[in-house]
């Protein structure tokens, strides 16, 4: 995060709407509906960078919690004819309930206990859709309308409302985001995350701390889930397996862990790079059985190069490029330590500088 | 420090898993193909009448499982019928248009059909969706089609929801539907194994339940001892295995995607468990399920003989039986199979592939020199010749299903061996099931179909 006090932000958030405006006036539909489902999973990912990024809790489930926040939409605009705004503050609602309490039991855990345990609560969670097929419609899912509002007349392509109502959840929620991790609580949430015995020491109830990254992590997946529901106009528990949970966690580490602009690089990335491999790979002629598996290729391709050339992310990068140009800014060094960060330091530094180099040479 | 950058590794370490979980997974990924060169255009100017059509060619998608856990047998319909598609671009098209076919590959996933579906109509603006493979996958694109007005046409599932024409006017199934195949391998079951003990092992998603409602109004419930229940993404069926065993029953009748009868196979065979198995169309292609047996087994460290296994399986078929050489519709297939798509192994799919395609060639040659989308649709409520299928199809204003009727067969040796008359019947409980006295039509010489 480069920016510092909520004024900027705002601006960043105005600007970035302006440009999605643009993008989704000037581009096709199907576009359209990619931008929506890149705000979605940028929504997703920027919950749970922060709680894996600032208060070091590892979540491989919260696929699950986008799940509970997919079906609560549907099933309030299904049965109660809710309007959409109102589900989507329900659905985070309940996501944050499940979040705390699978928070509760997550600050007892740690490291790879942790993960196994959330990654049970994304494998068992869409599961509970067939224990009630007659609530939740089962392996086939609910189906939920949604329509383009009447004002913006009858031929106003739906994927476009589609791309502004999420691209405006989640501006929003960045910059929420954006705040709180610079609030007292980001520093706390940081504390905790770099050493506990310590953050203790200064007053910092650790186990609070801990479950409230995990509750706002929660209703950043259950927003997402609810945006997922209306983009798809689908909630199935196909949509909602541990695949989804693992592209979340890996879209935060291919973004940077810990950084909101990275929560969108990442996204950009697990969005947008399976169709575009997929198209290169159709234009080169390959026979099906090689072609529909090179996007999976690329996907792992993908993941080594940035976790051997960019340890910290897109963002990390990002950043570095920039250092390299600009020369080191002791201001914004700091700042970089204090968030995202985890830079060990010089080792990375002198090996990614080398890489540069030799990518420049 | 130290904590952060243990937590860093940890990280990639989990990465690392998921790499391989993810990859082990799904994707998405598409091929399209186009063949063969369009020849003369003769009398009244071709026309771009509707979106996809141009006056050179007609582009048509699909979404289709080539990887994931339907991908083993089904991945094979999709270039089959691209491979008859090939046929007709290379003997003169559609009205001299090339047909060309982009489809796309969802994984067996809801979430990436409805992305596949989008791209293909927003996106690559296609005539119409094509053959769009499985029945949870589908169901995630049918009301975004409808309202598109984009015609969905020959759905490949067996699914009876695809016959809604009041909700959904574009959609039509193709295949017979599982209810109607549930009331005739019922009745078989009903009246060859009076007095066993029968139980049900089925997909629980509408394929599966649309199946045992069929089978439930053929079968006097005091037959039935166990009914079991899978889902495609947990292929562990132990458990269901064990209470089949445990109650005792001597038939099980199985609705099942191919991997998951090999699986029942394997799992009763390690429980020293053979009863005889009734198995639905979709489930039961001879080849693949052989194919599939020997693999999974030799995962498991141990080798079997695949046509072994699958010998005295009972199922239906609504299509010629692939060792019917003397067959004009095998014998055509065939022919352009070994021409265009020599890599696959002629089985049961390639038919099915091959064989929609040839009903859609049909279908779009009925709809006109310059058709929009609405007359493809009128072409078809109009009702089609019944080509390859072995019964008449359905198709009407007020009925949007496929084929009416199928026979019963055994394999034997490998291979699918009719076994009585074919039998039609409706999707109702309390339709009857009779004889068809119909004549199968014959193929055409040219291979494609009259206008």
């Amino acid at each position: 995060m480069t920016m510092q006090t909520l004024p900027r932000r705002l601006g960043v958030a105005v600007v970035t709407a302006a440009i999605v405006w643009f993008l989704s006036i000037k581009l096709n539909t199907f576009r359209d509906y990619q931008i929506a489902e890149v705000a979605t999973e940028v929504t997703a990912v920027a919950g749970l960078t922060v709680l894996t990024g600032l208060s070091g809790q590892i979540s491989l489930g919260n696929g699950a919690f986008m799940a509970i926040g997919g079906y609560t939409t549907a099933l309030l605009l299904m049965h109660l004819n809710w309007p959409f705004f109102a589900a989507l503050v329900a659905s985070a609602a309940a996501a944050a309930a499940a979040g705390a309490i699978v928070g509760v039991a997550a600050a007892r855990l740690r490291g790879p206990y942790l993960a196994g345990a959330t990654l049970m609560l994304g494998v068992a969670l869409p599961s509970v859709a067939y224990a009630w097929p007659g609530v939740f419609g089962g392996d086939q899912g609910l189906n939920v309308a949604f329509t383009t509002p009447a004002f913006l007349g009858a031929t106003f392509p739906l994927t476009r409302w589609q791309a502004w109502v999420s691209t405006a959840v989640a501006l929003v929620t960045l910059v929420l985001l954006a705040n709180l991790c610079y609030s007292r609580i980001g520093r706390n949430w940081r504390a905790v995350r770099d050493d506990e015995v310590a953050a203790a020491l200064d007053g910092v109830n650790v186990a609070v701390t801990r479950i409230l990254a995990f509750v706002v992590s929660a209703v950043c997946a259950g927003l997402a889930g609810s945006l997922l529901a209306i983009v798809t106009s689908l909630v199935a528990p196909g949509a909602f397996t541990i695949t989804l949970s693992i592209s979340l966690l890996t879209a935060a580490v291919i973004g940077g862990l810990g950084s909101l602009p990275g929560a969108l690089w990442g996204s950009l990335v697990i969005v947008l790079v399976p169709t575009y491999v997929t198209d290169v790979a159709t234009s080169h002629g390959l026979s099906s059985s090689v072609g529909s598996n090179i996007p999976i290729a690329a996907y792992g391709v993908v993941l080594i190069l940035v976790m051997l050339i960019f340890p910290q992310g897109i963002q990390g990068g990002l950043r570095r490029l920039l250092t390299a140009f600009t020369g080191p800014d002791p201001k914004t060094r700091t700042r970089h330590d204090a968030s995202a960060a985890h830079v060990t330091p010089s080792a990375d530094d002198a090996s990614a500088s080398q890489h540069e180099k030799e990518g420049t040479s | 420090m130290k904590r952060t950058h243990r937590l860093r590794w940890q990280a990639a370490a989990i990465m690392t898993v998921a790499a391989l979980a993810v990859a082990a997974c799904s994707s998405s990924s598409s091929t399209s193909s186009s063949a063969g060169s369009s020849s003369s255009s003769s009398s009244s100017a071709l026309t771009a009448s509707a979106p996809g059509i141009t006056p050179t060619q007609i582009l048509i998608g699909s979404h289709q499982p080539l990887t994931g856990p339907a991908a083993p047998g089904y991945s094979e319909i999709a270039p089959a019928s691209a491979a008859y598609f090939a046929y007709v671009n290379a003997h003169g098209g559609v009205y001299g248009r090339k047909i060309v076919y982009k489809y796309l590959n969802d994984a067996y996933d809801p979430t990436t059909t409805a992305s596949d579906v989008r791209q293909l109509v927003l996106q690559d603006n296609v005539y119409a969706l094509f053959d769009g493979l499985g029945t949870p996958t589908h169901l995630a694109a049918i009301s975004f089609l409808n309202s598109e007005k984009v015609p969905d046409v020959f759905v490949a599932s067996g699914c009876e929801c695809w016959n809604q024409p009041t909700t959904y006017p574009e959609t039509f199934g193709w295949q017979i539907d599982y209810v109607r195949e549930g009331k005739i391998l019922g009745q078989y079951v009903k009246q060859h194994f009076a007095g066993k003990k029968v139980a049900f092992f089925y997909q629980d998603d509408e394929f599966g339940m649309d199946g045992v409602k069929g089978l439930d109004d053929e079968i006097p419930a005091s037959m039935v001892v166990s009914k079991q229940s899978y889902v495609d993404t947990n292929v562990n069926i132990a458990p269901q295995v064990a209470a089949l065993r445990a109650s005792g029953a001597q038939v099980v009748v199985s609705f099942s995607i191919p991997a998951f009868t090999a699986l029942l196979k394997l799992n009763s065979l390690k429980l020293g468990y053979s009863p005889t198995l009734v198995v639905s169309n979709v489930g039961s292609d001879a080849i693949t399920l052989s194919g599939l047996l020997e693999s999974f087994a030799k995962q498991g460290g141990a080798t079997v003989n695949g046509n072994q296994l699958t010998n005295g399986i009972i199922t239906d078929g609504y299509l010629p039986t692939l060792g019917s050489t003397s067959n004009s519709w095998i014998a055509l297939f065939s022919k352009i199979h070994q021409q265009y798509d020599p890599k696959a192994p002629f089985d049961g799919n390639v038919l099915y592939g091959e064989a929609v395609a040839y009903t859609f060639v049909q279908s779009m040659l009925k709809a006109g020199r310059n058709p929009t989308r609405a007359d493809l649709v009128s072409a078809i409520q109009a009702g089609l010749p019944q080509g390859p299928a072995v019964a008449p199809y359905a198709y009407s204003a007020t009925d949007h299903s496929g084929i009416t009727g199928a026979y019963m067969g055994v394999i034997k040796n490998g291979a699918l061996v009719q076994e009585g008359p074919v039998l039609t019947t409706d999707a109702s409980a309390s339709g009857p099931i009779t004889t068809y006295t119909g004549t199968e039509q014959q193929a055409p010489a040219s291979g494609i179909p009259s206008p």
